[in-house]
């Protein structure tokens, strides 16, 4: 039984929408699947180009594909799909002024945030000197001067 | 003031929260905008549905604006739309051209004849080659063509009452009257 079981998971291949294409060699057939990655599916648009099963993908790997045989380059076939699909069709959107937002926020953001975090370290610095140059004199717990609650700060 | 903040910041993550809601129930997630609005509409030439020796290209098509409707015996959709098309085609005052997408021929007819056809010409793009050149991705999708030659408005999914009557209507007076529709 066990052994059936493993027979069976060696068997067993991820599955693929891969239609037979008549590559050219292994070099080309690699291009093929990097580039068809990067491609997104229109129809299940949560898929790539290599791995839907929409009839619309078929066609449009048949299309990468004979653009590759005719000596296309990658970004000559990608423009061919952008000029009809629009900017949706790469997996990586490209950046230009309608995309600022979408590859900026994120830096943005973590500037902010970073900016706001240097403000809270500095004021419980500075709290924790005139803390302890209060406490200083006195026989103050050496424990306490860290103990600054940085809620306070808000 | 001070202690206010977290609130303010609380308040302004609900209003994007609320956005993010109010945008995905208030647009189609799986529209894509076309490049193609705003360009002429790419060359063709595709054979006749009930002339199949005869051919119909973008040339032949200057001169008056038409709709091209994207259609396919296959499409659940596409059955959905036909009605419209049946009862609203003729008042649109344009050229309807059916443009019978990826489907065989003999089907397109039986289906045409089943459900009555609201075209004036239908075209016929088997290998869907000319889709892809249209930037068409599901059926039925529809491109209104002015004059000139020059796509001035898509329709992605069913053209229903309401968007032929909020959108497509107003695009069509705005090329008879010569000017550009803001959609």
């Amino acid at each position: 039984m066990k052994w059936l079981l493993l027979a069976m998971l060696l068997m067993a291949q991820p599955a693929t929408a891969i239609d037979p294409l008549p590559f050219k060699d292994r070099a080309q057939e690699v291009r093929f699947q990097n580039l068809t990655k990067q491609l997104r599916c229109l129809v299940c648009q949560n898929q790539d180009l290599a791995d839907s099963d929409a009839d619309l993908a078929k066609d449009l790997r048949q299309q990468v594909f004979k653009m590759m045989q005719s000596g296309k380059s990658d970004a000559e076939i990608k423009q061919f799909l952008v000029s009809r699909y629009n900017d949706f069709v790469l997996y990586d959107p490209p950046l230009k002024p309608g995309t600022w937002l979408l590859w900026f926020t994120p830096g943005v953001l973590v500037l902010i945030g970073a900016g706001v975090l240097a403000n809270i370290l500095r004021r419980r610095g500075q709290s924790r000197l005139t803390a302890s140059a209060q406490i200083a004199p006195s026989d103050g717990e050496p424990g306490d001067s860290g103990d600054i609650d940085p809620r306070e700060d808000w | 003031m001070k202690r206010l903040l977290p609130f303010f910041v609380f308040v302004l993550l609900c209003g994007l929260l609320g956005f993010g809601i109010w945008w995905n129930t208030h647009h189609e997630m799986n529209e894509v905008p076309s490049p193609l609005v705003g360009k002429t509409a790419p060359e063709f030439t595709l054979p006749l549905l009930y002339e199949p020796t005869k051919s119909l290209g973008r040339k032949d098509l200057l001169g008056q604006p038409y709709l091209l409707n994207v259609f396919g015996s296959w499409c659940p959709t596409c059955q959905d739309e036909h009605p419209f098309l049946m009862r609203e085609g003729k008042s649109l005052g344009i050229r309807l051209i059916g443009l019978d997408w990826k489907d065989q021929p003999e089907a397109a007819k039986r289906w045409l004849q089943q459900f009555g056809n609201p075209y004036q010409t239908i075209i016929v793009d088997e290998d869907g080659h000319a889709g892809i050149d249209f930037g068409v991705y599901g059926a039925p999708e529809t491109f209104l063509v002015d004059a000139q030659g020059v796509i001035r408005y898509k329709r992605i999914g069913m053209l229903t009452p309401d968007v032929i009557a909020r959108e497509l209507k107003p695009q069509i007076a705005a090329i008879s009257a010569g000017r550009v529709a803001t959609p």
